[in-house]
């Protein structure tokens, strides 16, 4: 096997050294009953050729993103990425080193997971980020137990804005945890009012998201400030990143915790995943925060370094006092984020975002002109929700069937919800062109 | 530097330069550069990309439009590239040397399973996409559960949990919903885990309600069967244990465990992060495990990456596979359906109990694991765990008389060391593991577990060759040598060689500095 080192000779002279006579010895304290002499019911290896074949093969059987117009977001979005990203994150000293546990021989991931805190802080107008959850919608989980910690309160309010898979998620984690737990109802319009109708002197945190699932954009102040009149936090959660370089961000709107989803910046689509959660808050919270921190000390020689610090808020040292049980960030993902956004830049940044707000603007002009076509959104960035005369699912369904990914039908994340059978939810980034636009169009007209 | 005395020997962790060291004019050494942060790289009308302006057009952001600056550093894509690379050099990787972390499986990581991630069929597809656009991807999916399945006995899976305590997280309340179901989720509140176990058993059994009852060690490094015995209870949830357990070794009585476990109404969890040393030879299925996390980053490969992405898919046993969460594919004759809602599963007669992320899991680890599988196939998996438990008790045999051991072998893929032969040195573990990183080693795990003194872990994995897992012998030799001959200095000053030098932890911890700030305005260049 192509992996594996240790010839027959090799393996003998080391079974001597141990005084084994078999491998099989070495099993020994296997109970006799679990002992498989045998090969589990498996094909046998394959050279690197054939696995390649059998990969392409699956792969053929998928729509590409790239290879057609493509207008699904819903909490992933396809843009960009620069072609340093990706050949420098296959570097095997980012690729395919281990948690930065030894500070002295880590410095590389140290340092950029240092730079990631730091854009993460500054995109989000917070004081400071953590190392990387997982991803956005469990990000919201861990967001919704912190709160709880630091209010000393239990019960959490959800907003109809949030992403309806990152409701999922919350729910499950307060089912099991023990917390209280309300759901508002799917809304698209601007629903601070009712928000903060929910909010009472129990409440520990009201999560709100803008762009909201809709693609909306939301005012946040009258919600913090409802929210910290009752002793509350607000938690802003950002399902699309890129949409922080042209829109106020959620720190300089109050919130306390900002949790976001960074897939957009240096990440593929992946089918759902690996992606990057972006977590930040003030602080004074910092010490009740999830995840891995990475911090600026000095060597014993005085030169600036970085290690992971506060790790006494962390399982390995906590164990059940740990403020959460999670061990692994995103790392690598972490690192695509940082290069891809400093390439952006400040000026790079805000440009995309532009870029991005123009194109949708201009699909959602493009596609009001479709007769039975209702653009639903005041304000938005670069996704918006239109009512069609039909059933949204079978509009994709027929959209895909002429080429076209035409975005995510509202019912599918909201099964069983009513009135939101009609509702499609659709993106455009930097990566559409006008004959993109025009395609969607035209293959729109046709179906409706 | 000061902290030095006149002999050039360390008094403190503030402790001088190695011996023979010349300072440059840079600071740099050859080929290690030291590089500024990125922000002090900022160059205003620098930046590495090149956008063409959009057409005109109507904002419809409302009142939310950005004011002022971020503050993001302005470079362009020829000093980004050096930046990231010169960063990349102060990495240890498998890919440059052996990586002895015990219970972290650090073994090489193919670049196939890399490019067929990249291959746009399966990289560049969107989560949301109209599932028979995705026939591909879901197929996928289903493949990799088989080879699970498969490879451990068990009939369920769930592929979503997005790391190994993701994947115990979801283990656990697939075993509260499965005792919620028949009636006794409020009354079994005491989960079991052994002193040895990783720190996420016992901070996941807390995060879902659970009180956590330590087990003890037997003097063998295994569960004390009868003391586990005497803990059991209608109150117990779950025993949450590692196998091979965290000191490397098997826990014999494991069956016994399981049958008492089974006896006493409870579930057994068991901590996968050790599947390396047995797959393809003993299946957990067969050993009485009811859910196993399996750390796909660890046993098959998918890369560390600096500390993620990983992935945790959750293998169970026929009683809890109903209640495993949603989404999970299954296929029918039109080809593969991903179950996303709960009417759906309700109407395939499962009762998941809800979602442990957005979409549908790590795809991109995935990938990777199902092509390291596919590679290997069942013999060459066999062969993985045969020849990682042979470099470790390879290791075990030759180091025994040089450090000291706490537990008889054989071993399973990973040896375990504590402290009693740096006795009287003045050494710690600490120091010894620093010396390697001058030897140009990555330390072993250290101080873990926990229940022996100054633990030192060492998992070759099946990745090394003899000669290498030779060298790295003959250098513990050598150091533990030196450590008994009061050769001090290379201890407790080490790292003298690395890109830093010891780093001062307890500062950074007292005053966190989380986040690179401007200069103060009086000094700012701007």
């Amino acid at each position: 096997m192509r992996y594996l080192p240790l010839t027959e000779t090799d393996r003998r002279e080391m079974l001597g050294v141990i005084g084994a006579k078999s491998v099989d010895e070495l099993f020994r304290d296997v109970p006799e009953s679990a002992r498989r002499e045998g090969l589990v019911d498996l094909p046998r290896r394959k050279g690197e050729l054939e696995v390649e074949r059998i990969f392409s093969r699956m792969a053929e059987k998928n729509v590409a993103a790239g290879s057609v117009p493509f207008f699904v977001g819903g909490g992933a979005y396809r843009h960009h990425v620069p072609a340093t990203v990706d050949h420098l994150i296959q570097r095997s000293e980012f690729l395919t080193s281990y948690t930065p546990y030894q500070p002295e021989i880590a410095q590389g991931t140290l340092q950029y997971l240092f730079e990631f805190q730091t854009q993460v802080a500054m995109i989000t107008g917070m004081d400071v980020a953590n190392a990387s959850m997982y991803d956005a919608s469990t990000g919201c989980g861990e967001a919704v137990l912190m709160a709880h910690r630091v209010t000393k309160r239990r019960k959490a309010v959800l907003s109809g804005t949030l992403h309806p898979q990152y409701s999922a998620v919350v729910k499950n984690l307060s089912d099991f945890a023990g917390y209280k737990l309300e759901i508002m109802a799917p809304a698209l319009p601007d629903t601070a009012e009712d928000i903060i109708s929910h909010i009472t002197e129990e409440t520990s945190c009201v999560v709100v998201q803008t762009p909201g699932f809709f693609g909306e954009l939301h005012d946040l102040r009258p919600i913090a400030e409802a929210a910290h009149a009752k002793g509350a936090l607000l938690i802003a959660v950002v399902p699309e990143i890129v949409s922080l370089g042209a829109v106020t961000p959620p720190g300089e709107m109050g919130a306390d915790i900002v949790v976001a989803e960074g897939q957009s910046i240096g990440n593929g689509l992946n089918f759902g995943g690996p992606y990057v959660g972006l977590f930040a808050t003030r602080e004074k919270y910092v010490r009740q925060m999830p995840g891995r921190l990475c911090g600026e000390t000095v060597d014993a020689d005085g030169k600036r370094g970085f290690v992971l610090t506060l790790s006494t808020r962390e399982q390995h040292i906590r164990r059940e006092k740990a403020t959460s049980n999670i061990c692994t960030n995103s790392g690598l993902c972490c690192l695509a984020f940082t290069i891809h956004m400093s390439l952006l830049g400040e000026d790079g940044y805000a440009q995309l975002a532009r870029i991005n707000h123009a194109a949708a603007v201009s699909l959602a002009e493009k596609l009001a002109s479709v007769p039975g076509v209702e653009i639903l959104n005041k304000a938005f960035f670069n996704e918006f929700t239109m009512r069609l005369p039909k059933p949204a699912a079978e509009v994709v369904d027929a959209l895909a069937d002429k080429g076209v990914l035409g975005g995510v039908p509202a019912s599918r994340l909201l099964p069983g919800v009513k009135g939101v059978e009609d509702l499609l939810i659709v993106a455009s980034t930097e990566i559409n062109t006008d004959a993109d636009r025009a395609a969607y169009q035209a293959a729109l007209k046709e179906v409706l | 530097m000061s902290g030095m005395n006149k002999q050039g020997r360390p008094t403190s962790i503030g402790g001088g330069s190695a011996e023979g060291a010349r300072e440059t004019f840079t600071g740099n050494k050859a080929l290690q550069i030291e590089e500024p942060l990125l922000f002090e790289l900022d160059n205003p009308g620098a930046c590495g990309v090149d956008f063409d302006e959009p057409a005109e057009f109507t904002s419809h952001l409302g009142n939310f439009e950005r004011q002022g600056r971020i503050g993001l550093a302005r470079v362009s894509e020829p000093e980004v590239m050096r930046h990231f690379v010169r960063l990349s050099s102060k990495n240890y990787s498998i890919d440059a040397g052996l990586y002895p972390l015990g219970s972290c499986t650090m073994k090489h990581n193919p670049r196939i399973n890399e490019k067929v991630a990249r291959l746009p069929g399966i990289g560049d597809v969107h989560p949301l996409q109209p599932q028979k656009t995705v026939q591909g991807a879901l197929e996928l999916m289903n493949e990799l559960s088989h080879w699970l399945k498969e490879l451990t006995g068990m009939p369920g899976v769930a592929l979503s949990p997005k790391a190994g305590a993701h994947g115990e997280l979801c283990g656990m309340m697939a075993i509260r919903a499965a005792l919620t179901a028949r009636g006794e989720g409020e009354k079994r509140t005491r989960v079991l885990v052994p002193e040895s176990a990783h720190g996420t058993n016992p901070a996941t059994a807390a995060l879902l309600g659970y009180k956590v009852d330590a087990i003890p060690a037997t003097k063998e490094g295994r569960v004390d069967l009868e003391a586990f015995k005497s803990k059991l209870g209608p109150d117990v949830a779950a025993i949450m244990l590692t196998n091979p357990n965290t000191c490397g070794l098997f826990e014999r009585d494991i069956v016994a465990i399981a049958d008492a476990v089974h006896e006493a109404g409870a579930y057994f969890y068991c901590d996968g992060a050790n599947f390396n040393a047995i797959v393809g030879r003993v299946r957990p299925g067969d050993l009485g495990v009811d859910a196993m996390h399996i750390n796909l980053h660890k046993t098959f490969s998918t890369p560390h990456g600096g500390g993620g992405p990983g992935a945790g898919p959750v293998v169970f046993s026929e009683a809890l596979t109903p209640f495993a969460p949603l989404p999970y594919v299954v296929q029918d004759k039109d080809g593969f359906r991903l179950v996303e809602t709960e009417d759906e599963a309700n109407a395939d007669g499962t009762q998941p109990f809800g979602r442990m992320t957005a979409f549908h899991g790590q795809m991109g680890m995935f990938v990777r694991a199902l092509s390291y599988m596919l590679s290997h196939g069942s013999d060459g998996l066999r062969q993985v765990a045969e020849d990682a438990v042979l470099n470790a008790n390879y290791v075990l045999a030759s180091l025994k008389d040089d450090l000291s051991a706490p537990f008889e072998g054989p071993c399973m893929h990973e040896a375990l060391f504590d402290d009693r032969f740096l006795k009287g040195t003045g050494i710690e573990t600490l120091d010894f593991a620093k010396a390697m990183i001058d030897e140009g080693y990555h330390p072993m795990t250290m101080y873990f577990p926990l229940v022996v003194h100054g633990a030192l872990l060492i998992e070759p994995t099946e990745t090394e060759s003899k000669q290498a897992v030779d060298l790295f012998i003959a250098t513990l030799k050598d150091l533990a040598r030196a450590a008994s001959s009061n050769d001090k200095d290379r201890f407790t000053g080490a790292p003298y060689m690395s890109p830093r030098r010891r780093l001062d932890e307890t500062a950074a911890a007292r005053k966190p500095v989380l986040r690179w700030a401007p200069p103060a305005p009086a000094q700012a260049a701007e």
